[in-house]
């Protein structure tokens, strides 16, 4: 389903005179704006046309024509197509663009992204460092210039492996013998080693204070991670603390850092499909969907019609389990260690079953295709999927509810913890459930639909308060209504092919770009593709919810105690590989 | 005790009483001081990645690894026997693992879980990826699979077990004080990129290879 066109009526470039001008480039869309009036145009857009939510902010690097472009994917909460402009500037160092944090504070981390990958330095952001690669590392590695130590070829599939097969060990081929390289020259016992965490420590807010008998206290700094059970995997934060209260929060990733977009824009189309499953690993399903949805809008294919259906249900199969594993695991970080992570584990291998039975893999689907899905439903399957559906994962539901929502702990350990205001939530480009527990409806389902979803009846779930206890409320809101829709689409599905195209190894992409955003169960996944007619991607941006959510983590956490940090995490529902990507 | 328990101690095969049976076993000191380990083998509650995800269902409900003792999940080193390296290793968190495996008492096992940990998986050609967790440690079991399921991680860990059975009080390295195994195993640190200390000369000479061929280079082009 493609996004029509926007802004058609809007003549941005009779606005701003010379600095604005629609993008005619063939497949593109938006506007190019000059640096210059790259602030008053955010602010234009942000406060006259409406587009308050950043959604997504990535670089592109245009070698061939010796340019490196910034682009913007702007949307208004109140539902509707968005918005996306660019800006650009020549490919020489110092590459600069003004930030746009002080406009939208949600581009905090997508910029350190982009100056991390690309080099891309956002002059007025508040804090740029390395946020996925570590401090004193060499080179910005997304530049379509710059080679990994394991440098085979550009593009798959490699020559040398195909078709004459003569396979090399990386290893071999590598200068150093290993996934390393040094420059020429250097010498590893002369170096004087940077500290890569001076930055960081430096960016945390110092402060001592002297109490009235001239006692002087002082800050504690404490590392959570990377190793640590409640970080939800090799997350790191480093806590000033006064006491037990939080004084200043920085969070640290890149620890599994594997480099998806790289790897991304050497694979051919359809390689990226099971590399999407090990972005956020407990929903590849969703994560399919995403990177689906964005090639074929740029493909301009159709869907076949049971291949619809058979995605809306396994989207939301896919929902129901990572909500129930959140909760389990939320509980955890309260402290009711591992009890309702069993009863909600056993749950998801029931839904992981109906997985690996229409897929061949419990967690890694691999299961979509572009034009449809791979495989059809077997009725053994569909069955499996009506018992759940109609039965067993209502009353399970019900059960978590009844077990859990009134419990004295969790309403005392969740009431009022860490508020965050709908302004706020915007403002942060916070998605899915932790922008709407804050009272925002916004549900890419209905604000923006994609697949079918405007023909299943069902609310957008949300709560008022945004505090800890709504995000935990709002998962069994959601599970309730994608119950609702799993019911109309089990009883809906037609009889019919299960893909609109020829099964085939490659896929003819026009030039272009695309936005593709899915509603995850985590929020707002969105992918960002450029092709250039070749079999390969030469963008591949994935804006995950994760990263973008932990944005606010810090304004969310000041003020609280260092326990209530532990649940504060756990309820954004961060996942390390879609977070570090 | 049960009979049936004793039965599987009794190694030597000494006739015993038929009086006795349910409360004696003759058996090595081998036999009992490895009955004792590997049924308490307790991992570190230590996820990387995807894997880490099978490793928690593993725990649970459906596949239980509690049946084959080795469902203490310790998230201190401090505490654990086996470091089960769940997932894909990356420069940046591999000084961390190294840490932790140097913090893990002896005995000391590491059990290679997926694709990723075995040798860099889907995800070996990226510049901020290890190529498997073997570079660096000494890996006991590895599990093939991305991720393995619940299964082959138990499996994996009986493979373990059957390991632990082989070995001999006489020749473990954390009993024979001259081998060297038992030494801390260098920690990497990130410069310009991962450098292993324990390659720093080979790194050194390469770096410095590299530098006079480009010096050589240099004038012809000019």
């Amino acid at each position: 389903m493609a996004t029509p066109a926007p802004t058609d009526t809007l003549d941005l470039a009779a606005r701003f005179p010379g600095a604005v001008t629609p993008d005619t480039r063939p497949g593109y869309t938006g506007w190019v704006v000059t640096p210059e009036k790259l602030l008053e145009f955010a602010q234009f857009v942000r406060d006259e046309l409406g587009y308050d939510y950043l959604v997504n902010l990535c670089a592109v690097d245009y070698l061939p024509e010796d340019r490196m472009e910034v682009v913007y994917n702007v949307f208004k909460t109140t539902g509707g197509p968005g918005l996306t402009f660019k800006t650009w500037a020549p490919r020489k160092d110092p590459i600069e663009i003004p930030s746009v944090v002080s406009i939208w504070p949600g581009a905090d981390f997508q910029e350190r992204e982009a100056w991390d990958l690309y080099g891309v330095r956002f002059t007025g952001h508040p804090d740029l460092r390395r946020i996925l690669m570590w401090e004193g590392f060499e080179g910005h590695p997304m530049r379509k210039d710059w080679q990994e130590p394991f440098y085979d070829e550009d593009v798959k599939p490699f020559k040398r492996r195909w078709p004459d097969g003569k396979h090399v060990y990386a290893e071999k081929r590598s200068v150093y013998g290993d996934n390393v390289y040094f420059k020429p020259g250097f010498d590893p016992e002369k170096w004087t080693p940077t500290d890569p965490e001076e930055a960081l420590y430096k960016s945390l807010k110092k402060y001592k204070t002297e109490t009235s008998d001239g006692i002087e206290t002082d800050h504690i700094i404490v590392n959570m991670g990377p190793q640590h059970p409640s970080t939800h995997g090799v997350f790191r934060a480093v806590v000033v603390l006064d006491g037990e209260t939080v004084v200043s929060l920085k969070p640290v990733m890149g620890y599994l850092h594997r480099n998806h977009e790289k790897i991304g824009e050497r694979n051919t189309w359809l390689q990226n499909m099971p590399y999407t499953d090990r972005l956020d690993y407990f929903n590849s399903m969703t994560n399919n969907w995403g990177y689906a949805l964005a090639v074929e809008k740029l493909m301009g294919i159709p869907v076949a019609e049971r291949a619809e259906y058979i995605r809306v249900i396994m989207a939301e199969l896919s929902r129901i389990q990572n909500h129930l594993i959140l909760i389990g695991m939320l509980l955890n970080d309260l402290g009711a260690y591992f009890t309702p992570a069993l009863y909600a584990f056993e749950e998801r291998e029931l839904i992981l079953d109906v997985f690996e039975a229409v897929s061949g893999s419990r967690m890694m689907c691999n299961y979509f295709r572009f034009g449809g899905v791979v495989r059809d439903i077997d009725e053994d399957s569909m069955k499996k999927i009506r018992d759940l559906v109609f039965d067993r994962l209502p009353r399970k539901i019900e059960e978590f509810d009844h077990l859990l929502t009134e419990n004295e702990i969790i309403v005392s350990r969740l009431k009022g913890v860490a508020p965050l205001s709908a302004e706020e939530a915007i403002a942060y480009s916070m998605a899915g459930p932790m922008l709407r527990a804050s009272g925002v409806p916004y549900d890419i389902r209905r604000a923006d639909p994609y697949g079918i979803y405007d023909r299943f009846d069902f609310d957008v779930a949300v709560r008022y308060n945004g505090d800890m206890y709504d995000r935990y409320l709002i998962r069994l809101d959601e599970m309730h209504q994608s119950i609702r829709i799993l019911q109309q689409a089990v009883k809906g599905i037609p009889e019919g092919p299960i893909s609109s195209q020829k099964p085939s190894y490659t896929t003819k992409v026009p030039p272009g770009e695309s936005y593709g955003r899915v509603e995850g169960p985590k929020g707002e996944l969105g992918f960002y593709i450029v092709s250039t007619g070749k079999p390969n991607p030469w963008r591949y941006h994935v804006r995950t919810p994760s990263f973008v959510n932990l944005t606010a983590l810090e304004k969310m956490c000041v003020g609280t105690k260092i326990a209530d940090f532990v649940a504060i995490l756990g309820a954004v529902d961060i996942v390390l590989g879609e977070l570090d990507r | 005790m049960k009979e049936e328990d004793l039965r599987d101690l009794n190694l030597p095969g000494y006739e015993i009483p038929p009086e006795l049976t349910g409360q004696l076993a003759i058996t090595t000191l081998d036999r009992i001081y490895n009955f004792g380990r590997r049924a308490s083998l307790w991992p570190m509650m230590f996820g990387l990645a995807c894997c880490a995800i099978e490793m928690i269902c593993a725990q649970a409900g459906r596949y239980d690894m509690a049946r084959f003792g080795m469902e203490v999940m310790r998230p201190s080193p401090r505490q654990s026997d086996v470091m089960i390296v769940a997932g894909t290793v990356t420069k940046k968190m591999v000084p961390a693992i190294i840490r932790l495996y140097n913090q893990m008492p002896e005995p000391k096992y590491v059990v290679a879980m997926g694709a990723c940990a075995s040798g860099g998986g889907p995800f070996k050609e990226g510049y901020n990826v290890v190529a498997g967790i073997d570079k660096f440690l000494p890996v006991d079991v590895y599990i093939p699979g991305c991720p393995p399921t619940p299964q082959a991680l138990i499996h994996g860990m009986i493979l373990l077990q059957q390991k632990i059975d082989k070995q001999s009080i006489k020749h473990v390295r954390w009993y024979d004080g001259k081998k060297e195994d038992s030494v801390a195993v260098p920690v990497p640190y990130l410069g310009p990129d991962l450098i292993d200390p324990r390659r720093i000369p080979e790194i050194k000479a390469k770096a410095a290879e590299l530098a006079a061929q480009q010096q050589q280079l240099a004038p012809e082009q000019a």
